[in-house]
């Protein structure tokens, strides 16, 4: 990429500071603000990352997936997206890929995630 | 030149431009919150080589120039041209006619014409580009034709075809300008109404909403 594109990017990138580091597997959740007519509220939307896009770009984006009343429900968030008002890391997870489109077609235990347990001295 | 308001035409009688180079694209977040894409042109500083005016050339245009040049790899005539400016030789010339009043002054021989003193944030500007170059292409991509639109009532191979390109003893030929396959892109393409996000005058760069044709590095003028 062109220094000068980076020049530029670098300048919109600053709001990615504030996110805590996550990557797939973890469970998040994300805080959205929602603007009905006049009035913003923030809604909470909190699950599995499946899968982080374009990483290290200002396009990057992030999809959670959660089980919403035994239905499964994802949604992609553009990581710079200004309706993003926070991020929580709740959990992280152990697993052996990148991307997890294999927990689309589970339920319950198999597609439970083991937590992965840092170790600290 | 015209600019297009909602459905009318209106045209304005003065105007200003820049030679750029695009750099490439990329995507910010605009203040109501949508994702807008956009293109980096790194624009000017251009040299004024030439002003024309109407008492000697029957018309009112500043001629700009944008790009080193290497000595050796410039023709004999125009390294004179460009000396008579007091720059070193230049890769794009291009004039702008009628350039904008309120320059005047700052557009004499041999003065610099930057991306700041030309556009200001918010302004709408068109882009002139060359398109890149497709090969040969058929009627679908080249002139937007539908193609056959369907795969029964016996087509079996026709799927991208033009169909009929004309009736039968009368006119006994095909029109002229019929539209065919053939070479596409490699054109002068002109893109209206392009909005300036923003501006870095420290390093002539513009950023503009929308796409703009040519490839990276290729000469983009700029008309406000």
């Amino acid at each position: 990429m062109s220094d000068l594109i980076k020049f530029v990017e670098a300048e919109y990138s600053v709001a990615r500071a504030k996110f805590p580091s996550f990557k797939a597997g973890d469970t998040i959740n994300v805080h959205v603000k929602i603007t009905e007519g006049n009035k913003e509220r923030i809604q909470q939307f909190q699950g599995t990352v499946i899968q982080r896009k374009n990483p290290n770009t200002n396009g990057e984006t992030f999809t959670v997936r959660k089980i919403s009343n035994g239905v499964g429900v994802e949604r992609i968030f553009p990581i710079l997206s200004p309706s993003i008002e926070k991020i929580e890391l709740m959990r992280e997870g152990k697993v052996r890929r990148a991307r997890l489109f294999y927990l689309r077609g589970r339920q319950g235990k198999s597609a439970k995630i083991k937590e992965r347990i840092r170790h600290t001295k | 030149m015209l600019k297009r308001l909602g459905f009318k035409f209106i045209i304005q009688q003065k105007m200003s431009g820049i030679i750029g180079k695009k750099v490439g694209m990329t995507s910010i977040f605009s203040a109501d919150g949508r994702n807008v894409a956009c293109t980096l042109i790194e624009a000017g500083p251009c040299v004024v080589t030439q002003v024309k005016n109407v008492e000697t050339d029957g018309y009112n245009a500043v001629q700009l120039a944008f790009g080193e040049r290497k000595e050796k790899n410039t023709p004999k005539p125009l390294i004179g041209h460009f000396k008579k400016a007091g720059t070193t030789p230049k890769q794009k010339v291009v004039e702008f006619r009628d350039f904008r009043v309120e320059f005047e002054g700052q557009v004499d021989l041999g003065k610099t014409v930057e991306a700041g003193q030309v556009f200001v944030e918010g302004d709408f500007v068109d882009a002139i580009g060359t398109s890149k170059g497709k090969g040969f292409q058929g009627v679908v991509k080249r002139h937007g034709f539908g193609g056959v639109g369907g795969q029964t009532h016996g087509q079996h191979n026709r799927q991208r075809h033009p169909g009929s390109i004309g009736a039968c003893s009368w006119p006994s030929r095909v029109f002229k300008g019929m539209r065919m396959a053939g070479r596409t892109g490699g054109d002068r393409v002109k893109v209206i109404n392009l909005r300036v996000l923003k501006i870095y005058p420290e390093k002539n760069l513009l950023l503009v909403s929308g796409s703009v044709p040519g490839p990276k590095n290729s000469f983009v003028i700029l008309e406000k």
